[in-house]
């Protein structure tokens, strides 16, 4: 208990990084919850949203709004600018080579599951395997899992050790000829692992495998270089970058999405249409069929131009300083067990605590105004593996502040008073 | 501690959830059913000795939260004794305490069960609570399938995301 209540540390003096100018770029983080200061803490499952984003989707619409790439008239040709403007942000973000090897999807989940239905479907046969990892969110593993099914093919998981990383002599011995695919997170949203990509990817292709990555950690939180990566898919969601819910990117070799079938038929993604025959459209458009979410992207470059203003490296230093210092005083609390201890880790903080529940934990938080995640994070096999029902969970975003370390510190001595006294 | 927070957390609570009342197996019980909540990773079993329609005994084990180990322990000794059908009349009871919805007629009283009154300003909490009842009222009647509280009442503990 002396160590949970000791006095707070103050934040040092970082020379660029100016937090409390970026905190009143964002309206919620003024707001109380149960009349207390928000203190979110809950940034790997969704962040908030600047004005800067906001504004611009409400511009939009009261602007520039119609459908896309549709019409003749000046707002659609207004709307479709946006919304290509949008996929070269997203394109130079990430640096892929083009703009058509960026695909509009609604989150990382669509990202996945397309690759697995397109390129999936058609080149994982009978008795041929998937490859991912143990540390995967459920997101990368039941599309595989449907696959594998519908196609007699097995999926294999890469084992991690103890600190939550991927065993990577273990996943190595689980390529063969057989392998179709290999499919891991960039950072794990359980356990905050960072994964070794470059040579996951290096690996897979000395044995001709593609390597998709579920990249919704990292890119709000790392520069992310695909092509210094050199994988084959890599996907994203918009709402885990301070974008607009319901958009996301699924960034493809365009040799890849060349030869893979089509995802969901419909307008947009054709270039014409028989009863006879149907020819499909050029890149990307063959992988977006309906009305796509144009607002949605339109803030999602938004977001990406706020991100690029500060700088990644500025971003990926500050959620740097804020895991260390957390680290730090949360491992003081007697009885708390920090779940995912990876070498390489990014600003995710899974912590069990001897005896209390992480329901009571999260229920407590919440009457101090700080919000975090209790329960499987979408990952029950990572659980499983450390034996554990449930954790708590603290990500931080390129907005939390040291002195909100110092909240959740204080909180997780307010749930010790109650339930351990 | 805010004041709010006790209303959930009441020391009866608190002293059920520190120290469970029938917290073991049942040598010899003839009925049991296991409960789970896929949303927290919460199990626990339910054992019973049903004596015609009577509960002669029971107790529980397993792994949750303070609200649903409590809330175990709490009805455990509570329905220990009682008829089939008392004891699922003093579910729908409970029910209706922390749901906030109007009490039903009839039925034995709550009693002691009051303390949880508090989980109805916890709306993600009320399956904690009805979690060991769900498990009991499935061992009454003898299904032998897990019960989940993602086929009961209330809003989702927490959404399917990451």
């Amino acid at each position: 208990m002396s160590t949970a209540t000791r006095p707070t540390t103050p934040a040092p003096a970082r020379t660029g990084y100016e937090v409390e100018r970026i905190r009143r770029n964002f309206p919620i983080l003024s707001r109380r919850v149960h009349g207390k200061p928000l203190v979110y803490l809950d940034n790997a499952a969704s962040t908030q949203k600047p004005s800067a984003v906001l504004d611009v989707v409400k511009t939009f619409y009261e602007n520039s709004y119609a459908n896309v790439h549709r019409g003749v008239h000046a707002l659609s040709v207004e709307a479709s600018d946006a919304y290509e403007k949008a996929r070269e942000r997203a394109r130079a973000f990430i640096n892929a080579a083009e703009a058509r090897e960026i695909v509009f999807v609604r989150g990382t989940t669509e990202g996945i599951n397309l690759v697995a239905q397109t390129y999936g479907r058609a080149n994982v046969h009978r008795g041929d395997e998937v490859v991912i990892s143990a540390l995967e969110h459920h997101s990368n593993i039941v599309p595989w899992q449907i696959l594998c099914e519908e196609k007699g093919a097995k999926l294999r998981v890469a084992p991690i050790d103890e600190r939550g990383q991927i065993r990577l002599e273990e996943l190595e011995k689980l390529l063969s000829e057989k392998t179709r695919i290999v499919a891991v997170s960039h950072i794990s949203n359980a356990l905050g692992t960072a994964n070794p990509i470059r040579r996951i990817v290096e690996m897979a292709h000395s044995h001709g495998i593609p390597v998709l990555v579920d990249g919704a950690q990292a890119v709000p939180r790392i520069p992310v270089d695909v092509r210094e990566l050199d994988v084959d898919f890599y996907t994203f969601s918009g709402h885990k970058m301070y974008a607009p819910t319901g958009v996301g990117v699924l960034y493809a070799k365009a040799k890849l999405l060349e030869a893979m079938p089509p995802y969901q038929g419909g307008g947009d993604m054709i270039s014409s249409v028989t009863f006879e025959k149907t020819t499909y459209n050029i890149l990307p458009f063959k992988f977006e069929a309906g009305t796509p979410n144009i607002a949605g992207a339109v803030g999602l470059a938004a977001a990406i131009d706020y991100l690029s203003a500060i700088g990644m490296d500025a971003v990926e230093a500050h959620e740097d300083d804020l895991l260390s210092y957390a680290t730090e005083r949360i491992s003081a609390i007697p009885g708390l067990t920090i779940i995912g201890t990876a070498e390489d880790k990014a600003a995710v903080l899974s912590f069990t605590l001897e005896g209390i529940h992480p329901h009571d934990i999260g229920t407590v938080l919440d009457r101090e105004g700080i919000a975090v995640r209790t329960g499987h994070h979408c990952a029950q096999p990572v659980m499983d593996f450390f034996k554990i029902p449930a954790t708590t969970r603290a990500s931080f975003g390129l907005y939390n502040t040291r002195g909100e370390v110092d909240a959740l510190v204080k909180g997780i001595g307010k749930v010790l008073e109650m339930f351990r006294t | 501690m805010s004041t709010d927070l006790r209303d959930l957390y009441q020391e009866v609570i608190l002293d059920h959830s520190k120290r469970p009342r029938n917290f073991k197996p049942l040598p010899g019980a003839n009925r049991s059913a296991e409960g789970y909540n896929p949303l927290c990773g919460d199990r626990e079993t339910v054992y019973l000795t049903l004596e015609g329609d009577r509960v002669r005994d029971v107790a529980f084990q397993g792994s949750g939260c303070a609200i649903s180990t409590a809330s175990a322990s709490m009805m455990t000794e509570r329905v220990k004794g009682m008829t089939k059908k008392d004891a699922e009349a003093l579910f729908e009871r409970f029910r209706a305490l922390i749901t906030g919805a109007g009490t039903p007629g009839g039925g034995p009283d709550l009693e002691k069960l009051e303390v949880f009154s508090g989980v109805r300003e916890y709306p993600v909490r009320i399956k904690c609570a009805t979690l060991p009842w769900h498990t009991l009222k499935a061992a009454l009647n003898g299904e032998g399938k897990t019960v989940s509280t993602e086929l009961s009442e209330g809003p989702p503990a927490e959404s399917g995301g990451a």
